[in-house]
């Protein structure tokens, strides 16, 4: 058995030479491995662990619904539905070049668009925020999303997104209050207003969707998932929940919300109505009116345009709180304080209306040319008489610096904001001689102050500008007695099942000085106008149900252009619960258009039934 | 058998004494390399596969420790026999390599592609893994047959065919890695026979031509002799970020998991390429990245000692073997082991192109695992053999 044949010494040199060489291979390619080991693990280990750090865990945000807007009987304002947007994420999408070209055409064929809409559209995306995903489209139908889903791999870098979608159940109703939502900017972010939020998130960018996004936005949550080299999630790693924003309830009541807006129809017009004593919001609006609905997705060009063209009446301005007007003889109850406050008159000062007035050669005339005789403020106010007002406006002009009657204004809220819980609320103007003679001087008007000015500003004509809240606001003062209050939509924040998480205050009110009597004289005046025989309203307001005080206006907007129709009410005099202004640009006199559309509110704020005034009346004022 | 029992001293003694015997007389060394590689494995799959199944986080770790086991008894059995046996079985060898193999096309699974296993009730088993070890046996004991005719370009054309005819059966499988591992075995046989380096060099040229056959020109013309995937594996290693979706997202992973180890590794909660899958196959093929990963330069090096401490025991194993036919298989295992262990560590570090080698003793896997301790164990029977001869003669074996 020893002699097999292939027994041999126990090792020739021959072998050993093989098992060398076997040997010097294993050496080099253990060599070989250590080296390249080193040079990965020891040279390089501080990029990979970087690459392997951000690796293809992905955050992917999960956006919080943003809470709803309720009116103050719970009815829902503004809601939320679930849109699917189609993204493009930028370190995804092939490189510029005929790769990514392909991508914009299949992408547009996808989503029915024009390539050339969508890569315009993503690129300059892409240039503003180089990290961010760029939307393609918001809304996208469920079949081309799958359809996406489906063919992954011929969409490299698009992914499909759920969002929320802002939806506005009553449509034209309200439309200027919600505002819009949109994604923040990059100021936005620098604000400490917006912190916690991320760039790409959306924030309230208009309206109570601005003033109140801290309670409405919520907070996203955070989903890290996996994915593969193409970008399909292939496992979830952790998620922080989102959670949806508070709900927010406005003094707004629907109804009279509807009610003014259907009293305004399809003029240029606005409406309020304020709680008298704290100054909250139960309706605002403002005429031609809009859907918002189209601002849930990303609007186009052509409706933004038609939206902001004057000829159909600017439906995104707001007139309520950004329209500024002369107020016609509404502003009479300015002047009256003024006049009061000031000493030019007590309330039992007779003043004489022979029709007209003419001073340094300028002749002011009585609407509708009648002379109401010999008249005190009471009996002014509630005929409307302009000559009354004229004088104290000749007398204010020639009293001390001239400024009794801006004074006065502006202490009772014009010019200046009303501080209302919306963003871009106009500021009005209250002309006086320092205002006219800087613009004079910069060759900006014809003619410098003159005492004309101050007659025409006693009766609410010529430069003065006003919105209709400021008006409403200056109502209320007199109606509380001298508090100048804050209106203000926002009631209460609630989460998700009515629990009421933080109610808010009614805001400090300004107070300013009122004599008890003058007030008095003024709301007798006012009642007069709108119930006593003679009274510019009392046509209107024959047989209505709810006590009401209230003064017309009209005011003149110039040769060939129809007079804007102004009312502000009281209701419940004696007792002042609302201020009720609405006007409408060319409604002509404030008994024919405005006090029955006031009317109209008036009945739908106390739920009373109403067939509005038996008559068109047409007393001016 | 007439070695043992003839060898002085040990005649009178019992079997069990005999055997007990044989087992002294293993390569410690070997035995501990062998070992240690399986404790890595076990250690490593027990940190890298906690979250892959889910509700069973010890599935893999259980299996490979069976696996290893099993493997451990199969060795320490193989030990005791004197392979020089095995040699009259070739035929049978070779045929059971043959049929096995070819009985995957009958009864495979089909898996991601690939028919590579036969379902047994308690594991899969792959057939061209022991095809491995049978190809080394009976290949050595066809080569012993010529070994005088080595010099004929027909021995090793014979030689060449009879791996060939397997190599290409695993390969249509497909099994390309495999099909390499047979063909390094078949050379490296061949090489430690001692035939000419005129035929290597002849074979050189053949096979340079068929690549450019199956690569160029038979595309070319229309046949498809490798599937895509496995030209687009081979291709992938020369330039990962040319297709990072698709073989060469696998290797960015790899290499970016071992780069990430840095030094002394990043500790198995924090290995977030292996933890989060972002490394595929972490627990066959890419096993060496988690170790890297996990455990950093300082782990990988003491991995690739224990490697290199099993390939010198080999190669010292084949200079001892009482015969040449134990050179040979000693060989043939050097050379299976150093080729896997090559191709699966450069694939894993990017200088090796992806073939679907497993890592001997750290990969997890039944057929693996086990064939690789009947390697270590056929090579521990060598080693017994050879002491047992030495003592016989009353020679004292340098250690």
């Amino acid at each position: 058995m020893y002699l097999d044949s292939d027994r041999r010494p126990p090792i020739t040199p021959q072998l050993a030479f093989r098992v060398a060489v076997i040997g010097g291979l294993a050496l080099i390619m253990f060599a070989v491995i250590f080296f390249r080991l080193w040079y990965l693990q020891i040279l390089s280990g501080d990029k990979y662990l970087a690459d392997a750090n951000n690796n293809r865990v992905r955050e992917i945000k999960v956006e919080a619904p943003r809470g709803e807007i309720l009116d103050r009987d719970g009815r829902v304002l503004v809601d939320n539905r679930v849109g699917l947007a189609v993204k493009v994420r930028p370190d995804e999408i092939p490189p510029p070049g005929p790769r990514r070209n392909a991508l914009y055409e299949r992408l547009a064929k996808t989503l029915r668009m024009k390539p050339a809409v969508v890569r315009k559209s993503v690129e300059s995306q892409f240039k503003a925020q180089p990290f961010v995903s760029a939307t393609v489209k918001q809304d996208v139908q469920f079949p081309a999303v799958s359809y996406l889903a489906e063919h992954a791999r011929d969409f490299p870098g698009v992914e499909p997104e759920a969002v929320f979608l802002r939806e506005y159940p009553h449509h034209e109703i309200g439309a200027h209050l919600f505002g819009t939502v949109g994604e923040v900017t990059k100021e936005q972010l620098n604000d400490a207003r917006y912190r916690g939020v991320a760039l790409g998130d959306r924030v309230g960018q208009s309206g109570v969707e601005y003033s109140y996004d801290r309670f409405l936005r919520g907070e996203n949550g955070k989903q890290r998932v996996q994915v593969n080299a193409l970008g399909v999630k292939t496992r979830d790693l952790r998620e922080t929940e989102s959670r949806q924003g508070r709900n927010l309830r406005l003094g707004i009541d629907l109804d009279v919300q509807e009610a003014g807006q259907a009293a305004l129809g399809t003029s240029r017009g606005a409406f309020v109505v304020i709680n008298a004593q704290t100054g909250e919001v139960v309706a605002l609006g403002s005429s031609p009116s809009f859907d918002p609905n189209i601002f849930a997705k990303v609007i186009r060009p052509r409706d933004y345009k038609r939206l902001s063209a004057e000829e159909n009446g600017k439906p995104l301005f707001d007139r309520a709180i950004q329209g500024g007007y002369p107020t016609g003889s509404t502003f009479k109850l300015i002047t009256s304080v003024a006049a009061l406050e000031g000493g030019l008159i007590t309330p039992e000062t007779p003043l004489f209306d022979g029709g007209s007035l003419t001073v340094g050669g300028v002749t002011f005339n009585n609407a509708g040319g009648v002379a109401h005789g010999s008249l005190a403020l009471r009996q002014a106010l509630t005929v409307s008489s302009d000559v009354f007002f004229y004088r104290l406006g000749l007398a204010a002009e020639n009293r001390g610096n001239g400024l009794l009657i801006q004074d006065w204004a502006h202490r009772l809220g014009l010019g200046r904001l009303t501080g209302i819980d919306l963003p871009a609320e106009g500021q009005g103007l209250v002309p006086s001689p320092a205002w006219r003679n800087a613009l004079y001087k910069k060759k900006l008007t014809d003619r410098p102050w003159s005492v004309g000015d101050n007659i025409n500003l006693a009766v609410g004509q010529g430069d003065l500008s006003v919105t209709p809240l400021q008006l409403a606001v200056a109502y209320a003062t007199v109606a509380n007695g001298g508090y100048v209050v804050r209106p203000h939509l926002g009631q209460r924040i609630e989460d998700a099942d009515g629990r009421v998480l933080q109610e808010f205050e009614t805001p400090s009110r300004r107070k300013v000085d009122l004599d008890p009597a003058y007030r008095q004289a003024i709301m007798d005046g006012l009642y007069g106008a709108a119930n006593l025989p003679g009274g510019t309203s009392t046509e209107v307001f024959t047989g209505f149900k709810i006590p009401v005080a209230g003064k017309t206006g009209t005011a003149e907007k110039g040769l060939g252009r129809a007079d804007q129709s102004w009312y502000a009410a009281i209701t419940y005099p004696d007792d002042p619960q609302y201020v009720v202004v609405a006007t409408d640009e060319a409604g002509g006199f404030g008994a024919e258009r405005a006090a029955p559309m006031v009317r109209q509110i008036i009945a739908a704020l106390y739920d009373a039934k109403d067939d509005g005034p038996s008559t068109v009346s047409r007393v001016p004022d | 058998m007439a070695a043992a029992q003839s060898a002085f001293g040990t005649a009178v003694k019992g079997f069990r004494e005999e055997s007990a015997a044989r087992i002294v007389r293993i390569d410690v060394l070997l035995l501990v390399a062998a070992i240690g590689l399986m404790a890595c494995s076990i250690y490593t799959l027990g940190t890298a596969t906690e979250d892959d199944i889910a509700g069973s986080p010890y599935y893999y770790v259980l299996r490979q420790s069976i696996y290893g086991g099993v493997g451990i008894a199969l060795m320490l059995f193989t030990a005791r026999f004197d392979y020089s046996r095995l040699r009259e079985l070739k035929l049978g060898l070779y045929g059971v390599t043959l049929a096995s193999i070819g009985l995957v096309f009958l009864l495979g699974a089909a898996a991601r592609g690939s028919r590579r296993w036969i379902e047994l009730p308690f594991f899969r088993f792959q057939p061209s893994e022991l095809g491995k070890l049978l190809l080394i046996l009976a290949l050595s004991a066809f080569v012993i047959d010529r070994i005088r005719r080595l010099q004929d370009r027909e021995t090793t054309s014979r030689v060449m065919l009879l791996a060939l005819i397997p190599a290409i059966m695993v390969v249509a499988q497909p099994d390309l890695g495999s099909g390499l591992v047979y063909l390094a075995i078949v050379i490296t046989i061949l090489f430690v026979a001692g035939t000419p380096w005129t035929h290597f060099a002849a074979l050189g040229g053949i096979a340079a031509a068929a690549v450019a056959v199956v690569l160029v020109a038979a595309p070319a013309v229309g046949v498809t002799v490798l599937k895509d995937y496995q030209v687009d594996r081979l291709t992938a290693f020369i330039n990962p970020s040319d297709n990072p979706q698709e073989e060469g997202y696998q290797l960015e992973q790899s290499i970016t998991a071992i780069g990430a180890g840095q030094k002394t590794g990043r500790g198995s909660e924090e290995a977030t390429q292996t933890r989060l899958d972002f490394l595929p196959e972490h627990h066959t093929d890419f096993v060496f990245a988690v170790v890297g990963e996990e455990f950093g330069f300082a782990g990988a090096a003491i991995v690739l000692s224990l490697f290199a401490l099993l390939i010198w025991r080999a190669l010292r194993i084949m200079t001892m073997s009482k015969n040449l036919y134990g050179s040979l298989i000693a060989g043939g295992i050097c050379a299976m082991l150093m080729f896997q262990v090559f191709v699966n560590v450069g694939m894993t570090i990017g200088i090796m192109p992806i073939t679907g080698v497993p890592l001997p003793l750290m990969s997890y896997g039944g057929s693996s695992v086990l064939v690789t301790f009947l390697a270590v164990g056929l090579l521990q029977s060598i080693h017994v053999q050879a002491r047992e001869t030495a003592a016989a003669k009353g020679r004292e074996m340098i250690i």
